[in-house]
């Protein structure tokens, strides 16, 4: 997993609430083995219409924004398990997306891939919303050590939680299977006294 | 203070306790399927891991797998790769694999059960939001992404934050025509998609006590549709007698051991949840959703609400527009062109029996394509020694083979765009079965009745089906 520690950007504000996983990639691009190639159909049928034609209406599709830090309405990642909705986003290319709030799965999904899931207040998603689509060119600050996402020119910022130990994966790269096996004396041990 | 099912079952599984409060838990049975676990055999393959415990992992193709023609290869060669792949995968790391053509195939959701492989008191994963079926045996069952599926793989242990309690209690006596889906859609439709976020929550209360084990299974199986981490129901005589003889459970004297022990785990009296809810069971009425999300549901005879009276009026508008609708409408006599009867909710015998008793001796209405797939090769042996898939037949469904089918849009089981089904499945989002496709969710009751007609309808006001409401 890559590292992330602090992020300057724009970012792409998508104002819908109760974006499920089936919009992020529908289930007909699950195909692949392998966990490259999702971006291309990131909200795919959002993004084209059934020629595939991008549609102007959808901001991704709108010159006017672009960045690493994708701004959606509350509840977002609802539905599938499917970690490839992370995998769609990240290798788009944003490395944080915000909302007032996330579906459990996705959230740990969005972690275990090196997307940072930022949990804002709903007024300080609006006054995000609202800065970017005043001004496109904004520029967004994350401070992963200090917890904060700040909008610098606006004088704006508001602090994040994180778990501490995902905090220090994502600071680091490191990804949990690496520290499981490290437990594996205590794994093995706890399946021995264990009742059938 | 005492304990909720959830605590003792979590807590009997907690390998260590780190900083912060994070737990390592450990997992008894880990079901996976070809989409969400070939990256997680190539982390293993590239870190040079054994999979840890391949005793305690089954595999079964289900989502992208065709519904006929099942002993030919896979038409599509992206599907026939993936599904090639996790045969292989399993050959190599050594794990039990169900594929196509075997008689334990089915819907990874559909088999534990069936199988006896699903028992109370375990821990449950699957890459699959809907592992949370298996709550209703009373597992700790939830779904999990695809780096999850791979430190399983890698340690039979997951990193995990313990979520929130929740209670939902519905006590009293249901009406007639009011089936399992009902009662959760209803629930989905009272607390919203997101309304269960964070939390793990126990079905409590009359109605589920006297639910049969599959409509438990299709109330746990859609606690993912209200955010919830899982869904479970205490296991009782009812559970006992369904696991009793089946191919993995214990028997004989390990089987009374087995139930003495699952009759300690419902939750004790004085239990504390974080949240509860309390509904009455004679309020709910059959259910249909009219918008995008599981949480868009009414009652049958209801009306679409106008825009005045939701809180997300864009999302609200942005829902109609894609259904075809309009706020304030009735759905009843709305004409509709597809009947899926299957997923992992409904497609259990249970659901097929039903059906075949309403259709019997009836044709489904000229304008519909009504299909039928059944959640597993032992379903729909079942259901042909019982003479089932005849009557569907002879009353115009299609009759499938076993997988996901039309439930997500993956596989060649879709609902061309524009279209409306009426589906028994758990998710109505945009293009769920297919691009443009619009989905209607429903009891398989309903689903039948419908597919008969031709139109939306109240199932209760027909007279000839006084006996099976």
């Amino acid at each position: 997993m890559e590292k992330f520690t602090t992020l300057q950007s724009t970012a792409v504000p998508l104002l819908i609430e109760n974006v499920d996983t089936d919009q992020i990639i529908p289930a007909r691009f699950l195909k692949a083995t392998s966990r490259e190639g999702f971006g291309e159909n990131l909200f795919c049928d959002w993004r084209y219409d059934s020629n595939g034609q991008a549609r102007p209406d959808f901001v991704l599709n709108n010159p006017l924004y672009s960045g690493k830090i994708l701004i959606a309405g509350r509840n977002f990642g609802s539905g599938s398990s499917r970690e490839h909705a992370a995998w769609a986003i990240y290798d788009y290319g944003f490395r944080v997306v915000v909302s007032s709030f996330f579906a459990d799965i996705f959230k740990g999904n969005a972690l275990n891939t090196g997307l940072l899931p930022i949990e804002i207040s709903e007024s300080f998603l609006q006054q995000l919303l609202s800065a970017v689509h005043a001004n496109p060119k904004t520029l967004f600050r994350v401070d992963l050590e200090n917890q904060e996402l700040a909008v610098p020119d606006r004088g704006l910022s508001e602090t994040f939680e994180i778990h501490p130990y995902k905090k220090m994966c994502l600071l680091n790269g490191y990804d949990d299977i690496d520290y499981l096996i490290s437990l594996k004396d205590r794994i093995l041990a706890f399946e021995e006294q264990k009742p059938a | 203070m005492g304990k909720t099912i959830f605590e003792k079952i979590w807590d009997a599984h907690v390998v260590a306790t780190e900083k912060g409060g994070i737990e390592v838990l450990y997992i008894d049975r880990h079901f996976i399927h070809e989409v969400t676990s070939p990256q997680a055999f190539s982390e293993l393959e590239k870190r040079g891991l054994p999979l840890f415990r391949p005793e305690q992992t089954v595999a079964t193709a289900d989502h992208n797998v065709p519904t006929w023609n099942q002993h030919l290869p896979i038409p599509d060669p992206l599907s026939r790769k993936q599904v090639n792949t996790l045969e292989e995968n399993c050959r190599k790391f050594g794990v039990t694999h169900y594929g196509l053509g075997h008689p334990h195939q089915g819907i990874v959701h559909v088999i534990g059960p069936e199988l006896g492989i699903t028992q109370p008191g375990m821990t449950i994963v699957c890459g699959d939001s809907h592992t949370s079926t298996h709550g209703a045996f009373g597992t700790v069952a939830f779904g999990i992404g695809t780096s999850q599926v791979a430190m399983v793989m890698a340690s039979q242990c997951l990193l995990l934050n313990r979520p929130k309690k929740m209670r939902i209690t519905v006590n009293g006596q249901t009406g007639p025509g009011v089936f399992p889906k009902d009662v959760i859609l209803y629930i989905i439709s009272k607390l919203g998609t997101g309304g269960g976020t964070g939390h793990f929550v126990e079905y409590a209360g009359d109605v589920f006590r006297n639910m049969s084990m599959e409509g438990r299974m299709t109330v746990c199986n859609m606690s993912i549709e209200m955010g919830a981490r899982g869904g479970l129901i205490a296991p009782d005589q009812t559970t006992f007698d369904y696991i009793k003889g089946r191919k993995f459970a214990p028997s004989g004297e390990a089987f009374d051991q087995a139930v003495a022990y699952w009759k300690t785990l419902p939750s004790d009296e004085d239990a504390v949840f974080d949240t509860e809810y309390h509904f009455d069971a004679a309020d709910i009425e059959p259910m249909i959703t009219y918008g995008t999300n599981p949480g868009m549901g009414i009652k049958i005879t209801g009306r679409i609400p106008q825009l005045d009276e939701v809180s997300s009026k864009e999302n609200f508008r942005k829902s109609l527009e894609y259904m075809g609708l309009q706020p304030g409408m009735s759905l009843l006599g709305k004409k509709i062109d597809h009947v899926f009867i299957g997923s992992c909710t409904n497609s259990r015998i249970e659901d097929l029996r039903l059906v075949a008793r309403i259709v019997k001796g009836r044709r489904k209405a000229a304008n519909v394509q009504a299909m039928i797939v059944p959640g597993s090769r032992q379903v729909a042996d079942q259901a042909r020694e019982e003479g089932i898939d005849q009557v569907l037949r002879e009353a115009g469904f299609q009759m499938r083979e076993a997988g996901c089918s039309a439930c997500l849009g993956m596989n060649e089981d879709k609902i061309p765009p524009g279209e409306y089904c009426v589906s028994t499945s758990n998710r109505n989002f945009e293009g769920r079965q297919g691009p443009g496709a619009r989905t209607f969710l429903v009891s398989p009751l309903l689903a039948a009745v419908i597919a008969l007609e031709g139109r939306i309808v109240d199932a209760r006001t027909y007279a000839e089906l006084a006996d099976v409401l």
